[in-house]
Formats: structure tokens, C-alpha cells, sequence
């Protein structure tokens, strides 16, 4: 008899689970397995190498790589690919999670301290799962008077919203979600999508505190916009074109952060206000208005926003990279891919391969999404460190900047621009 | 169903733009209190402050115990100070009971009072640095302290509650070889602490957001009674430790930072100095004590008064000027113990500081007043 629970007996235990597993395996085998036969059936089967895939074919890629390869080339070719892994959502929320735990532990340097050491046996590797545990496992409370449908679904729509945003992001040349004309321009609209599901969330919690945070984030978002846009109108004049992968592309010789530095500069800033980051992180400041808007957010609702927030930091300092640092473009560093795998390896008496389907991944791409990947990590540390070193600035110093100084210096890149477009140094006939 | 609140509880409906906020018990940027705040948009308009959550009658317990049991729970109101609680209701206690203290355990009581008194600045410091959303002076100071905290642990036993000062001296006598390792802590602390200018003083985002806020001036600090650094700030040079000389100060030179600006700068800037003066009374403390000698005198199990007298004395602590009122009445108890707490007083500038503020610098304000809720409350 335990103390904690004075109920608890072990062979009630065990039965209970044996009990789970034989309902799930009951329910598996009566209507999951049918149903994904059915499923099989209809949907039209890719052919692969000249081969039309079966469900039996399926069970034999295990065994034999030369099966499997294609299949796996085949899928990353596909637009949920795109979407779901590598240019897309996983990637970008695997560098979001690796930007929380480099940025507490980087902070905890700085601060003379250690930050996450228990949680993983190495220095706190697994605490941010531990964290994500636990807010899954916390109890979601709603206030009595929210507009509960509008209050479920902010957090929600604030991940969707930064899903959106990383998808315009490329990432190396042709790896991109979205690869739109427009994709500035999309960007622009993504953005500015923020401030209304902050402003949604904040007024359907109807409380004081979050009401206060989100007419902060208001202000904030939309008063910072204006030089974000004016800041990045330079680089479009001199590329000529609002598509992303094409700003990239057009920065090969030299990144626009050379001939555009203030443009650059008041980018950045804005940067982090958009993400409401130390200094600007008013809508969040905890000693006046609790936790801004995010106050009657609990449990995982709050970690839906917390991935949000990471995710639209990865995106930023991502734009960033590619608008200013010349996104995928660098030295090639990735050898080339070994000739003898294609052709088969001869290993004594036997010869392994050829295997087709390789490469994976040509050295092109190896090597943009290593030097994109070596920016955008750069510039998100620069995006960290101010939150170790300056204090929160206030509402009025906030539009003050927002208002005058960087409109102003936005106003002065883009004469910076026209004056290198009109003198011919860049454009049409230029440097490139 | 209607109910009445109590008067000082109801919250009046001005205006439809007026919205009351009420900023504590439970909240991150108040301590143990609320802070009723009226604001207009981002303007405070009106603001009533409501202690009292954590009185816990210090006072009256004191009437219960004997003049060495009341030690231990008086310093209870800030632990962290917890020597400067104590340091007036030791010096009332030994003028009652008529005991003449040593030369050497004024020195130590010096010493202890002067890093009790940095511990205390160095938490209060952390807690402003945090207010501000500044989280490296927030680590920063938190960690420092352990230097002091490791000193006070050598010499009294205990971390933070010491009850180290008794009337007729100081509980023990210093730990072998205490003088060198103090002035080597003392010295790193000091030069640590004077790099804090360079990522909090001097950064111009925290002068852009504390200069010119919350001013508090001359003739109003001295017409509202606050004391301390709140009261040096506002350019009144006024110290009890150099004013009215207590235990050995009038032999040690100390010099009174003082600040004309009266502003929350100003406010947060004078404790920072007053901790790097402590570090030269401790070196010179450490200086002229004498080497050997008693630290304390024997009292009889259950020390007794005279009659019926009463006395007030008042020392300058991290907050300000502390005063304990002492009237006893020929028992083993004291009759009555009043202590005059420095926190009170300050806190009644905050209504008049903050009225017109923006609510963004109602933290910073309010923590500038060098105000303990625990102390207020006692």
C-alpha cells in the first residue's frame, strides 16, 4: 500500500493496459486495417521505374535499398514534402526549437549562470521536451466570460499564420513551399495578419491585463510595418522583382547588405519589434501588465503561441538572409558526390549496387541549404543577444522610433537605392 | 442579489475611459501589495496603494518574549537586512538593561550591519533590474550576493536570518582569519559591482526610460517624511550614520551620496553608491577594530529594567532611517515595542509620484522608493 495512492494495485494496473492494448488491437484489425485496404485500393498508385506500386511491392523496399531509394526521391518530390519537411514546417520548427535552447543557454552564459543542465544527462539537451510535456499535460483554463470559439482558435491561427510565413522562404535554389511571383508581396500580407489574430485573442480573453497587451501589440505591429516595407522596397527596385527566390538569385557576386547597409540596419530593428523582443517586448512586459496578451493563454494554448513566435523568428531572420545576405549563395564547400556509389562499389567478390535513385540530393542544394542555414542561425543570434543586455523601452519611446527615425532612414535607403540604379553602378547594365 | 463592498474596497466608476487595474497581490510587478491604479489610455490618473497583506504583529509578539528572545522574530520583517532590523532594538535594549558593549564588538557590528546592508541593496537592485525587463541585472546581482552571503555565513552561522547583534554585543566572535578573507570578498565586490555601470547605469535605454520620471523634489521628499536613499536623491543630505553617530561611526569617515534630480534614475542610482561606501567603512572598520578583546558581555538568564522607561533609537538601514521605541515597565518583557519602518514612510510618495505617469513607468517608480512590503506590513 503506497501513501500516494492508497488504491493502487498492481494486478488492477496491469489489467487495465492489457485491457487498453486488446481494444486497440480489436479496433485496428476490425476497422483500421479495412479501411486503409479500401483507401489503397482507390487511390491511383505512383509507377516507379517503370514498376507499378503495390501494397505487397511496398513491404519489399525494407529489404532491398534499390527499391527504396526511388521511393524516397520520389516522395521528396512531392508538394507534401515541401509542406511538411524539409523547405517547409519541420525544418523550420526544428531550427525554432534549436533557437530556444541556444537561447537559453546563451543567456545563461551571460548571465554567469548554467541554465537547462539536469534534463538529458548533457547539459539539458531534452529540456525543452520536458517543457512541452508539461504544457501538454497542463489543465487548458478558459475565463468564464471569453469568446471562447475566437479564444480556442487565436493560437491556432497565430502558428498557421507563421507556418505561412516560412512558407515563401527559399531555402536552396528550387527548394521553396511557395515559389510565388508576388512572394514579397505575400510575405507583406502574412505579416500583416499578426496584429489581427493578437488583437482577436487579447479582446476575446476579456480581461484587463491581455486587453492591454494586445492594444499594445497594436500599436506596435502596425505602427512597425511601415518602415518594414519601406526598408525592403531598395532591394526590389535594384532586383526588379518581387519573387524571393530571385532576390536570392541576384545577390550571387555580393549580398545588397553591402550597398544597403541603413536599409539593413532599420530591417533589423524592425525585426524585433515585430517579433516583440527585448527591448520591444512591451506587449509581453511582465511587471506592468502580467503577461501582455498572452496572459489567460494555459497550458498547450500557450505552447501553440510559443511555437509561433519561434517559428516567425526563424522566418524573419530567415527574410532577412535571403533579402540582405544573399540567402543560399556562398562558396561551395560540399564535395561532389562519389562517382563509384553510382556505378556500384566493388567490395572483394561482390559488388554492391548501383543504386539508383542516388544522389539524394544534388551538391547544389547541399551546399545553398548549409550557407542559408549558417546565416540565418548568425542572424538569429544577433536577434537573441539584445535580451542580455538592454531593458524594455516604453510606449512612447517605442512609436516615437517607429514614427520618425526609421521612416525617415527607411526614406534615405531608398534614395540610396535610386541613386545607385540611376548611376548605373547596379540594375540593368550594372555590376551584374 | 447586490452587496456593498467596504468603502476603502469600492472602486469608483469615473469615466468610461478610465479603466482601474489592480496591480497585485498576485502579480509580477508588485510584492506583497496591491497597487490600485486608475489609468487613462496609457496616463495613470489616480493610484492607491494597499499594504497591509503581510502583517504578521512583529509588535505585539514582542510583547510576549523576553528582551533575547524578541531577536530571532524582529529581524523577521526583512531578512535580508536582517542585521539593520535589529540594530535599533539592541541599542534600545542595552540602554534599558544598562550594559556598556565592547570596543571590539562594535567594530564587528559595524562590519556586519555594512554587508547586510549591501545584501539588501544587491537583492533590491536584482528586483529593479527585472522590473525594468532587464534579466542580466536581475542574475547578475543574485549572484554577487553569495560573496557577501558566504562572509555573513562565516561570521554568524546562518545565510540570511543571522540574530547575530544581542544587547551587550554580537552573538560570537569572528572566525579565524575572518579580517583577511573579508577585505579579499569585499574588495571583488567591489570592483564587480562598479562594472554594473557599464550594462545597467549607463545603458541609454535605461536613462532614456528612467530620467525625468517620477520626480520627487526637495521640499515635497522632505514634507512627505521619507528617508534613506529616496531622500538623498532628491538632494537632502541627510545620514544617520553621519548625523547621529551610533556604535562606532563617528571614529569612521563616511561620506553621504547625494543626487539633486529626485527622479527614478537618480532613486535607483544613490543605493549603488551607498554600496560601494559600504565597502570603505568595512575596510576601515577592519582597519581600527582591535585585534583581541570580548565581544560581548554576560547577561543574567532573564535581564530586567529598571522601571517605568522608555527609549527611541534609530539607525540608518538599506531603506533609511529605522527607529525602535522601546518602553518598558521593570519586566523581563518589554511593554511595548514600536518600530518607526523606513518602507512606510517612503511608500507614501508613490500616489503623488505616480499621478500623471505613464502605467510603463509605474514599475520602475515604484521600486525606485526602496520600499519592502514585509517591512511595512511588519
Amino acid at each position: 500500500m503506497s501513501v500516494i495512492a492508497p488504491n493502487f494495485k498492481l494486478s488492477e494496473f496491469i489489467k487495465s493496459l492489457l485491457d487498453n492494448i486488446f481494444w486497440i488491437i480489436l479496433l485496428l484489425v476490425l476497422i483500421g486495417i479495412p479501411a486503409v485496404m479500401m483507401v489503397l485500393f482507390f487511390i491511383e498508385m505512383p509507377v516507379i521505374d517503370g514498376e507499378l506500386l503495390t501494397p505487397f511491392l511496398a513491404l519489399t523496399w525494407l529489404a532491398d535499398p534499390s527499391r527504396i531509394l526511388p521511393v524516397i526521391k520520389a516522395f521528396m518530390a512531392t508538394d507534401i514534402f515541401r509542406v511538411m519537411a524539409f523547405p517547409g514546417f519541420g525544418f523550420a520548427a526544428l531550427l525554432a526549437a534549436g533557437t530556444i535552447f541556444v537561447e537559453r543557454k546563451m543567456l545563461a552564459k551571460l548571465q554567469l549562470r548554467v541554465g537547462p543542465f539536469y534534463c538529458g544527462k548533457f547539459e539539458g539537451i531534452l529540456q525543452l521536451m520536458g517543457d512541452g510535456l508539461k504544457l501538454i499535460s497542463k489543465e487548458i483554463i478558459i475565463p468564464a466570460k471569453a469568446d471562447k470559439p475566437i479564444f480556442w482558435a487565436a493560437p491556432v491561427l497565430f502558428v498557421a499564420a507563421a507556418a505561412a510565413f516560412v512558407a515563401f522562404i527559399p531555402v536552396a535554389p528550387g527548394w521553396v513551399v511557395a515559389d510565388v511571383e508576388m512572394g514579397l508581396l505575400g510575405v507583406f500580407a502574412v505579416i500583416g495578419f499578426f496584429p489581427i489574430i493578437t488583437i482577436l485573442s487579447a479582446w476575446s480573453a476579456n480581461s484587463k491585463f491581455p486587453f492591454i497587451g494586445g492594444i499594445r501589440a497594436l500599436f506596435q505591429m502596425v505602427s512597425f510595418e511601415i518602415p518594414l516595407i519601406l526598408s525592403l522596397l531598395g532591394v526590389v527596385m535594384l532586383t526588379g522583382s518581387l519573387n524571393l527566390s530571385q532576390i536570392a538569385a541576384s545577390q550571387s557576386s555580393f549580398p545588397w547588405i553591402v550597398f544597403l547597409p541603413v536599409g539593413a540596419i532599420v530591417f533589423f530593428i524592425t525585426m524585433l519589434a515585430e517579433l516583440e523582443r527585448i527591448p520591444f517586448d512591451l506587449p509581453e512586459a511582465e511587471s506592468e501588465i502580467v503577461a501582455g496578451w498572452l496572459t489567460e493563454l494555459s497550458g498547450m494554448m500557450y505552447g501553440l503561441v510559443q511555437l509561433g513566435t519561434y517559428l516567425k523568428l526563424y522566418a524573419f531572420a530567415a527574410l532577412f538572409v535571403v533579402i540582405f545576405l544573399g540567402g543560399w549563395n556562398g562558396p561551395m564547400v560540399v564535395p561532389p558526390f562519389p562517382p563509384e556509389l553510382l556505378e556500384g562499389i566493388e567490395l572483394g567478390p561482390v559488388v554492391a549496387g548501383p543504386f539508383p535513385g542516388l544522389p539524394l540530393f544534388d551538391q547544389a542544394m547541399l551546399n545553398g541549404t548549409l550557407w542559408f542555414v549558417l546565416k540565418t542561425v548568425a542572424v538569429i543570434f544577433f536577434i537573441l543577444l539584445p535580451r542580455g543586455v538592454f531593458p524594455r523601452i516604453r510606449v512612447d519611446m517605442l512609436l516615437n522610433l517607429g514614427w520618425t527615425k526609421l521612416i525617415g532612414l527607411a526614406f534615405v535607403n531608398i534614395f540610396i537605392a535610386l541613386g545607385l540604379l540611376y548611376a548605373g553602378v547596379l540594375g540593368p547594365g550594372g555590376l551584374q | 442579489m447586490t452587496f456593498t463592498l467596504p468603502p476603502g474596497l469600492a472602486l469608483k466608476k469615473v469615466d468610461e475611459r478610465i479603466m482601474t487595474l489592480n496591480v497585485g497581490p498576485q502579480h509580477p510587478g508588485s510584492g506583497h501589495m496591491r497597487i490600485i491604479v486608475q489609468i487613462d489610455g496609457d496616463y495613470i490618473v489616480a493610484c492607491d496603494p494597499d499594504p497591509g497583506y503581510v502583517h504578521r504583529g512583529e509588535e505585539k509578539m514582542a510583547e510576549y518574549r523576553n528582551y533575547i528572545t524578541n531577536i530571532p522574530h524582529l529581524e523577521r520583517p526583512v531578512i535580508h537586512d536582517s542585521c539593520n532590523v535589529l540594530y535599533p532594538y539592541v541599542l534600545g535594549a542595552e540602554e534599558l538593561l544598562g550594559i556598556e558593549v565592547p570596543e571590539r564588538a562594535k567594530y564587528v557590528r559595524v562590519i556586519a550591519s555594512e554587508l547586510n546592508r549591501c545584501i539588501y541593496i544587491m537583492y533590491w537592485l536584482a528586483i529593479y533590474g527585472i522590473f525594468l525587463g532587464h534579466s542580466t541585472m536581475f542574475m547578475w546581482p543574485a549572484g554577487d550576493r553569495e560573496l557577501l552571503i558566504d562572509l555573513m555565513e562565516k561570521m554568524t552561522g546562518a545565510r540570511v536570518t543571522h540574530a547575530h547583534f544581542v544587547p551587550g554585543g554580537v552573538r560570537n566572535d569572528l572566525p579565524p582569519n575572518f579580517e583577511d578573507v573579508c577585505l579579499r570578498q569585499v574588495n571583488y565586490f567591489e570592483k564587480r559591482i562598479k562594472e554594473y555601470a557599464a550594462v545597467f547605469y549607463d545603458n541609454p535605454i535605461l536613462i532614456s526610460r528612467t530620467k525625468d520620471t517620477g520626480i520627487l523634489s526637495r521640499q515635497d521628499a522632505i514634507r512627505y517624511g521619507t528617508t534613506g536613499s529616496v531622500l538623498r536623491a532628491s538632494g537632502v543630505d541627510y545620514d544617520l550614520r553621519v548625523k547621529e553617530p551610533y556604535d562606532v561611526y563617528d571614529e569612521l569617515d563616511v561620506h553621504t551620496n547625494v543626487m539633486k534630480e529626485g527622479d527614478s534614475y537618480a532613486r535607483s542610482r544613490v543605493p549603488w553608491l551607498d554600496m560601494m561606501e559600504s565597502c570603505n567603512i568595512i575596510r576601515q572598520a577592519l582597519q581600527k577594530m582591535p585585534k583581541s578583546g570580548s565581544v560581548r558581555v554576560k547577561l543574567k538568564p532573564n535581564p530586567k529594567t529598571k522601571g517605568l522607561e522608555s527609549v527611541y533609537k534609530r539607525v540608518e538601514s538599506g531603506r533609511g532611517s529605522l527607529g525602535c521605541y522601546i518602553v518598558s515597565d521593570a519586566k523581563p518583557e518589554p511593554y511595548r515595542v514600536k518600530m518607526s519602518v523606513p518602507s512606510f514612510r517612503n511608500l507614501i510618495a508613490l500616489p503623488n509620484l505616480l499621478r500623471g505617469e505613464k502605467l510603463g513607468n509605474m514599475p520602475s517608480v515604484y521600486w525606485s522608493l526602496n520600499y519592502w512590503p514585509v517591512e511595512a506590513d511588519r
